[in-house]
């Protein structure tokens, strides 16, 4: 018998797969009194070692909106892990609770390890800054929606690409479409990390790296802007040096095509003027309401609900 | 110098110069109760300087730890004075409990119990990724 299916890196979907995530997303969109029963009876447990506002709101509104249920913790210091219990032994235990268990965890790997031990799905809701799939799926269906293709696209990636990964998986998953090239905009110190280049390379994709925002901004059809985030850095000197990196304005934006679609997984603190939310083509409230129709999508495909 | 040819035995061959003693302690060459003769800097048409390791029994190596730490390098195991198989090793394909990762921020460092895995994900380069945080060896 074979075990449940999990998410644990977004590579763990096929892209038909993720054809048919986005296409039942869009359908909850279209109907949603058609979906508000689909998992009554059903239970979602949140375990976020770390903490997180939109994610764990995102997934706790899907569960609801589908009729489910929701337990869980949003604090490692409110788990047993405060105690010193493994991973292992937390997902063997919810998962005698739960139907299916959401996981953010501050180690990088650590719902993998969850995944080999659970006879419930687990979706990988972010692991420290490795890979974040439900944020792609997110991401992916923002693009779909605003851009109504998923190829023959340049796609700016701005900001922290070294620790930020929302970045390294939608990288992953746009490899996987054609005619996508890739504009990598960093400090040096905050450059995507080999292993990310290494699948570029050997896919024979088209990727630039650069320093400057404002020169490649008129080639852009997506600008995906990411925070530099101080929980990833163990030197604060280091944080308060590269936090100011790239601020976009309206000013910046003089240049880009009228029709760029402006991205952020949030919480966005100072690198997006305030003022370009008024920017039509600033896209990430809305991103952050796709979240919620895509993270319904996989509930129902992992729990394997029609 | 010469070390006595063994009669039943393994010959680790090709070990570039200076890897021996790393060879030895990961296979756990200090636990064994045969005879071990390690031999440095051996003059080779092939390599110019090699190591070579000589063990007067046929143990039961860990072949993956051998081809990761030195895949050139040749297996020669002798049964009554006769070579009687001759094995080229390569890189393996994961290595288990071998090496540990080193990445702070890996769920390895605090997970009890967790075995280190690491897949070869570039042959050509001899890349190892640890499977739960992609961190390079």
């Amino acid at each position: 018998m074979n075990g449940p299916r999990h998410l644990i890196d977004i590579l763990d979907l096929t892209p038909a797969e993720i054809d048919g995530l986005i296409a039942r997303a869009c359908d909850i969109i279209a109907h949603p009194a058609d979906y508000a029963h689909l998992c009554a009876g059903k239970k979602l447990a949140t375990l976020f070692f770390e903490p997180s506002t939109r994610t764990r709101l995102s997934f706790e509104a899907a569960m609801y909106e589908l009729g489910g249920h929701v337990i869980g913790f949003s604090d490692a210091a409110n788990s047993s892990s405060s105690k010193g219990e493994s991973v292992s032994d937390t997902v063997r235990v919810v998962a005698c609770y739960a139907d299916i268990i959401a996981m953010r965890h501050f180690k990088e790997g650590a719902p993998m390890v969850a995944a080999m031990k659970s006879p419930v799905p687990i979706i990988n809701a972010g692991d420290g800054g490795h890979n974040h799939p439900t944020q792609t799926l997110t991401d992916l269906l923002t693009i779909w929606r605003e851009k109504g293709r998923l190829d023959r696209l340049t796609v700016g990636f701005c900001g922290d690409l070294k620790f930020g990964r929302t970045v390294h998986s939608l990288i992953s998953a746009l490899s996987r479409y054609p005619d996508i090239r890739f504009v990598l905009i960093s400090p040096e110190e905050l450059k995507v990390p080999s292993y990310i280049k290494d699948v570029l390379k050997q896919k024979n994709l088209e990727y630039v790296q650069t320093t400057d925002l404002e020169a490649v901004m008129p080639e852009l059809d997506i600008l995906y802007m990411t925070r530099v985030q101080r929980e990833r850095f163990f030197n604060e000197e280091e944080y308060l040096r590269l936090k100011n990196s790239y601020i976009l304005t309206p000013d910046k934006l003089r240049t880009a095509k009228r029709d760029l679609s402006i991205l952020h997984p949030l919480p966005r603190v100072n690198e997006i003027a305030v003022t370009v939310a008024d920017d039509p083509r600033a896209c990430y409230f809305r991103q952050a309401l796709n979240g919620k129709f895509i993270r319904m999508a996989l509930i129902l495909k992992l729990l394997e609900v029609e | 110098m010469t070390i006595d040819s063994i009669k039943n035995g393994i010959v680790i061959d090709h070990i570039p110069a200076g890897r021996s003693l790393e060879i030895y302690h990961y296979l756990k060459l200090d636990r064994v109760d045969c005879s071990v003769a390690i031999l440095k800097n051996v003059v080779s048409e092939k390599l110019g300087r090699k190591d070579i390791i000589k063990l007067d029994e046929v143990l039961d190596l860990n072949y993956d730890v051998l081809g990761y730490l030195a895949p050139d390098c040749t297996v020669n195991i002798i049964r009554d004075g006769e070579t009687v198989e001759k094995r080229h090793l390569q890189l393996p394909d994961r290595l288990v409990g071998v090496i540990a990762c080193k990445n702070p921020r890996c769920i390895t460092t605090i997970e009890q119990g967790l075995t280190h895995i690491f897949k070869l994900t570039d042959r050509a380069n001899g890349i190892y990724r640890c499977i739960y945080c992609e961190s390079k060896a």
